[in-house]
């Protein structure tokens, strides 16, 4: 005797407290087993691409913040790299100092919520707390550098908004020593509790083949098991200057490219920027840092990608200059619209209450999936 | 790794056939013109060719060249009629490290071009935000649906440059 | 005035109006809709976490709207979500608050003029008790706001319909 099934249709999100914003998924499920996954993105489009078209070069900047709002100095970064290839600055090395150290302080608090709401979205909710202790002092840092918590302005092209505080560098000092023991407690407490491991390894498993097809990149493209990171390989700033690894997925928990590799990945990249902005600090150069800024942004007609590695992979800039002082056109390759296209792939065959430990393992920023 | 000028080499010895434009003499990124409906073919064997081997799409954007020309009707004001959009592929090969800039020109009035999904994935989701906020058709695409606006949204493509925006959406005010 | 003021010395015994019970009880457990739209959302989180800890003042964030009671519109309100977020208003049982976080959900924000897809104020698809400013409001700036709308809940009255802030 057969029984009689038919799929189901269940709707997941906008509104949903795992779907790390307003994502809607639409999941056909065979009992419990996923079969298919749509999902419907849009609900968070804000219109970046137009407003870049009418407004100033440097007005931009505020914008770029807004879109992956958990790494908002790296999206200054790309997009003041693009336009001063454009103008031809070269910019004092004080100020690609300072740049490097903000973009890595950033890749730490994007990295430190990306694993508190990992861990709080698959029911440890304490790390999430851990998370936001060490957050917070990252974001005093830059709030004693120009006044912002969230949202920056600080990297403008040409140079930056205003040099270090004083105490920077010492405060900087002490976050760095007290941090790396609170890591140690962060890994105790979450990444080798068992009940973690077994919700997360060998769950979502992203082969190198499929992964390179869909684009991915950033820490699932290296949890895949490639030492792919543009700091390196597509070298920008001063990151050829200093002395640092590249973790990628071993698989210790699991198989290569699973949930738990994608989230080691983010820990051990933590330990990376830490070297960085020890290195950075230690070796920072005197100068000015509004010196290059020009007085009139107004590129020459032409072209241009520009590219950074942002906590989430390569996010790029793809700039057109008409000539006058407004972009023509700007296109944002923002790595979470790339990556989020994977979770079809990812989640089929997988149990229900999985998707959110692949989607958590994803990473995505709304913001910027939809821009 | 291989220059811009062996892979535009490689390409015109291959597809003798096809019109490529080259243009290397652009400040910043040269790039390749390619025609609309060879596009995929060319893209596969970019992929394949194994010295070539372009195994990842970077990105994929649409641009609204604005270029046609200008009519004033009686009211005195301006509407552009005609001229082109472009689509630029930026591709990147891994193995290798080498890059290479596509663009592909198409008729502002009924943009069309062949998809490349079935050469990158990660093409599906670019080729359906240019869909949604340019109107360009990609053939052969899989699910060819708006992206970002909402499904509903019948007033056009927002990112063209002569967009007009509407008054009303479902009985709420959009200008502020 | 507190509740606990007019406690008798000698025991257990509280007299009161039942306004005054029902507005007290409703304004120190004001549980909050756990519900982030975009940068805001960030700023939220942070509040509810470890360092400004929103649950001092009885705010839980619940994941379903039937069991909240404050609303938080955390961020940019699109045309694709703002039907969403109405919905979602009135699925909450009443009394409902909703506080208004962020310039975006105010008026639009820096997109309120060439963005084509984002709704200027939330205001216009659900009514906004306490309105934050800020891009993104600092946490401070948002307990500022709550504090607000514990305000305007203590001198509500059960029978009267225009609640004026006293």
């Amino acid at each position: 005797m057969s029984i009689r099934t038919e799929e189901m249709v269940l709707n997941m999100g906008p509104q949903h407290p795992s779907t790390h914003g307003v994502l809607r998924l639409e999941l056909t499920l065979d009992g419990e087993i996923i079969i298919k996954v749509v999902p419907h993105i849009g609900y968070l489009h804000r219109c970046f691409e137009k407003h870049c078209e009418v407004i100033t070069y440097p007005q931009v900047i505020p914008y770029t913040d807004r879109m992956d709002y958990l790494a908002a100095m790296g999206n200054e970064f790309g997009y003041v790299i693009g336009v001063e290839k454009l103008l031809g600055i070269q910019v004092p090395e004080r100020v690609e100092y300072i740049r490097v150290i903000m973009a890595e302080l950033q890749r730490i608090a994007s990295h430190l919520i990306a694993i508190g709401t990992y861990g709080a979205d698959i029911g440890a909710v304490t790390p999430f707390l851990y998370c936001f202790r060490d957050r917070e002092k990252i974001l005093s840092l830059f709030e004693i550098t120009c006044g912002a918590r969230l949202l920056y302005n600080y990297i403008w092209i040409g140079g930056l908004s205003h040099d270090l505080h004083p105490d920077f560098i010492r405060l900087t000092k002490e976050f760095i020593k007290e941090f790396k023991s609170n890591l140690r407690e962060l890994n105790n407490l979450l990444t080798y509790n068992r009940i973690f491991i077994d919700r997360t390894a060998n769950v979502g498993i992203l082969p190198l083949e499929t992964a390179i097809n869909f684009g991915i990149t950033g820490p699932m493209l290296r949890a895949s098991g490639l030492k792919w990171d543009l700091r390196r390989d597509d070298t920008y700033s001063v990151y050829n200057k200093f002395d640092f690894d590249i973790p990628v997925g071993e698989g210790k928990m699991g198989t290569v490219g699973d949930s738990w590799d994608r989230y080691y990945v983010r820990v051990l990249e933590i330990e990376e920027s830490l070297k960085i902005i020890k290195q950075a600090i230690n070796s920072i150069p005197d100068g000015d840092v509004t010196s290059a800024i020009p007085k009139k942004i107004k590129p020459p007609v032409g072209h241009i990608y520009s590219r950074v590695e942002n906590p989430r992979g390569e996010l790029g800039y793809f700039i057109i200059s008409d000539g006058s002082t407004s972009p023509f056109r700007v296109k944002v390759r923002a790595p979470s619209f790339v990556n989020l296209q994977i979770m079809d792939e990812l989640c089929r065959g997988h149990l229900v209450a999985d998707v959110i430990a692949i989607l958590g393992s994803v990473d995505i920023v709304l913001g910027e999936v939809d821009r | 790794m291989k220059s811009f000028e062996e892979i535009a080499e490689i390409i015109r010895t291959n597809f003798s056939d096809i019109q490529i434009e080259i243009k290397s003499v652009v400040k910043f990124e040269p790039f390749l013109v390619i025609s609309s409906d060879k596009i995929d073919k060319i893209c596969l064997y970019l992929r394949d060719y194994p010295e070539l081997c372009f195994d990842s799409l970077v990105n994929l954007s649409a641009v609204d060249d604005f270029n046609g020309t200008k009519v004033k009707d009686e009211q005195g004001n301006e509407t552009m009629t005609g001229g082109t959009m472009s689509v630029y592929y930026h591709l990147e090969s891994i193995k290798f490290r080498h890059k290479i800039l596509l663009k592909v020109i198409t008729d502002k009035d009924n943009p069309n071009i062949n998809s490349v999904v079935s050469v990158w994935n990660s093409a599906n989701w670019h080729e359906r935000e240019a869909f949604d906020l340019f109107g360009i058709t990609f053939n052969n695409h899989p699910d060819l649906r708006r992206i970002l606006m909402p499904y509903d949204w019948e007033f056009g493509h927002p990112l063209k440059k002569d967009y007009q925006n509407p008054e009303f959406y479902q009985g709420m005010k959009i200008p502020y | 005035m507190g509740l606990l003021d007019k406690e008798f010395s000698d025991g257990n015994i509280l007299i009161t109006t039942t306004e005054d019970l029902f507005n007290w009880a409703r304004l120190s457990s004001l549980w909050q809709l756990g519900f982030g739209l975009a940068c805001c959302a960030i700023e939220m989180m942070a509040t509810s976490a470890s360092h400004y800890d929103f649950d001092r003042f009885g705010v839980i964030p619940r994941p379903s709207p039937r069991q909240s009671d404050v609303i938080i519109v955390s961020g940019t309100v699109t045309l694709k979500m703002a039907l969403r977020v109405k919905r979602l208003y009135e699925q909450m049982p009443d009394p409902k608050y909703v506080i208004s976080m962020g310039s975006c959900s105010n008026c639009g924000g820096p997109y309120w003029e060439h963005g084509y897809h984002v709704l200027k104020g939330v205001d216009r698809v659900i009514p906004v008790d306490v309105y934050v400013p800020g891009c993104p409001p600092r946490p401070e700036a948002l307990l500022e706001g709550l504090l607000k709308l514990q305000e305007k809940i203590r001198y509500e009255s059960l029978t009267k319909q225009n609640n004026e802030v006293v």
